[in-house]
């Protein structure tokens, strides 16, 4: 356990706090960059993922492009990017590659959970005379957002991996310390790394999970019994989208 | 494309390595989510502590676990190894919640028509409710295989040689041929991995496709299957 004392020893050194790269920029980098990219994301899969679920058109198009989105190595797409683009245009390239890589999650959180919904609710609400927009608003959107969560929670983990990774690309971040470490053989500050950007996925997720609980509508008992394993398979699949 | 022509040599040889990698993972990935997802769907007390500790596993970047696992039980951090263990340790996360809920959406009253039948529990585990949970589990298995082929590139950064090589060695070189062969190369091998599985999963389980989708019944576990494949 020599090796965890001494990344301590590293973490905990006055001059992680100075220069270029002191801990708190690259945190911060590191969340700036997820954070815009699951933004950016956000915008175009959420309005397309309601309209699937809302519809149920399309979601045959939805399942291929997460499928297919899942194949593709986004590690090799963030390099192909820098060079296509040209280094001086790394962070754009960097951020292209973090918002392609969260579409697919956050899509299926938003169709998923407008599929999941009971029909006889939504006909209920469409027979006391609720507009599309009222069912949208009003039924769909407070209920299906448990799921949502969910997929915004695999979207930001995933995003948080690659942006470790983008450090390679010379992006900062909580990955500098690694990629940087390496080839130099300083595994206390390789250890170092790893220990935070673990812990910031672990804090997030956690922070995720209860958030994806706090969601669950009033009135709505998660664990009652006609619903529990049709929500617990459907909260699953969410997750597993990765 | 003089580029890629020039060194299919070299572009084969990764991508043998590279299936090496990931073929290895999810066999064992799978061999091992079983028994765990067995124990963790029939004693309901266990369940929440495997999910939770496989999900916390999940969670961890696939950098920070490549260093951490080493660091943790004592061995070299820059070897094949290593890769192979943090991708199984993935995939494993994956499967193993496809395994419970497969096991789940096994009707209870077939599981009851089998031991009515003089089934015994290990028997009926094999025979019946195995390959029931099969169309969940297969699911779960496409998920998992074509995110550990994508995944195992970034064995590169921790000095493991696959497809990846191709990434950090192109940008050096500043050779854009070299990544898009890349890229192009993880996404067909997870694509014909993820074909193999569908027609083994067609030759082990001729029933499944059969299913009429307007029987109330038999929609619920196609759904959750549906859903795992989203």
């Amino acid at each position: 356990m020599n090796l965890f004392a001494d990344a301590l020893a590293w973490l905990l050194s006055p001059e992680r706090l100075q220069g270029q790269y002191a801990l708190p920029a690259l945190l911060g980098q590191h969340l700036l960059y997820t954070a815009v990219s699951v933004l950016i994301a956000a915008a175009i899969a959420l309005p397309a993922g309601w309209l699937i679920g809302h519809t149920g058109k399309g979601r045959e198009i939805a399942v291929a492009i997460s499928g297919a989105a899942r194949a593709v190595p986004s590690f090799g797409l963030l390099v192909l990017l820098v060079l296509v683009l040209g280094v001086v245009r790394t962070p754009l390239a960097a951020i292209i590659t973090f918002v392609l890589l969260a579409i697919p999650s956050l899509l299926a959180g938003a169709y998923t959970g407008f599929e999941a919904i009971d029909r006889r609710t939504i006909d209920s609400a469409r027979a006391m005379g609720m507009t599309e927009w009222q069912i949208f608003t009003r039924v769909e959107l407070p209920l299906g957002m448990p799921l949502l969560v969910g997929g915004i929670r695999s979207a930001l983990l995933q995003v948080i991996a690659t942006v470790t990774i983008g450090a390679y690309v010379n992006l900062g971040g909580l990955g500098w310390p690694i990629i940087q470490g390496i080839p130099l053989r300083r595994f206390d500050q390789v250890l170092a790394g790893a220990l935070l950007v673990a812990v910031l996925a672990l804090l997030v997720d956690l922070l995720l999970a209860l958030t994806q609980r706090a969601v669950v509508p009033a009135g709505i008992d998660a664990q009652s019994p006609p619903h529990r394993s049709e929500r617990r398979v459907a909260r699953r699949a969410a997750s597993a989208v990765t | 494309m003089t580029w890629v022509l020039d060194n299919l040599d070299l572009i084969l040889e990764l991508a043998l390595v590279h299936l090496r990698q990931s073929v290895i993972p999810i066999a064992l990935g799978l061999l091992l989510s079983i028994p765990l997802g067995w124990v963790a769907w029939r004693f309901r007390l266990v369940r929440g502590p495997i999910v939770v500790l496989t999900g916390l596993l999940y969670t961890i970047p696939s950098l920070a676990l490549l260093i951490l696992m080493p660091a943790v039980a004592g061995y070299s951090a820059t070897e094949e190894p290593n890769l192979i263990v943090a991708l199984t340790i993935y995939a494993i996360a994956i499967l193993v919640r496809s395994v419970a809920d497969g096991l789940d959406s096994v009707d209870a009253d077939v599981r009851q028509a089998a031991t009515a039948m003089g089934y015994a529990a290990p028997r009926r585990f094999l025979a019946v409710e195995l390959p029931l949970a099969g169309p969940v589990i297969l699911a779960g298995l496409r998920v998992a295989a074509v995110s550990t082929i994508s995944l195992a590139t970034v064995g590169i950064l921790i000095g493991v040689t696959n497809l990846g090589y191709l990434f950090t060695n192109g940008l050096q070189r500043r050779i854009i041929a070299e990544v898009l062969a890349g890229v192009v190369a993880v996404v067909v091998i997870a694509l014909v991995v993820d074909l193999l599985l569908v027609l083994l999963g067609r030759m082990l389980m001729p029933w499944t496709g059969v299913i009429a989708p307007s029987r109330a019944k038999a929609t619920s576990p196609r759904r959750a299957v549906v859903r795992a494949a989203a």
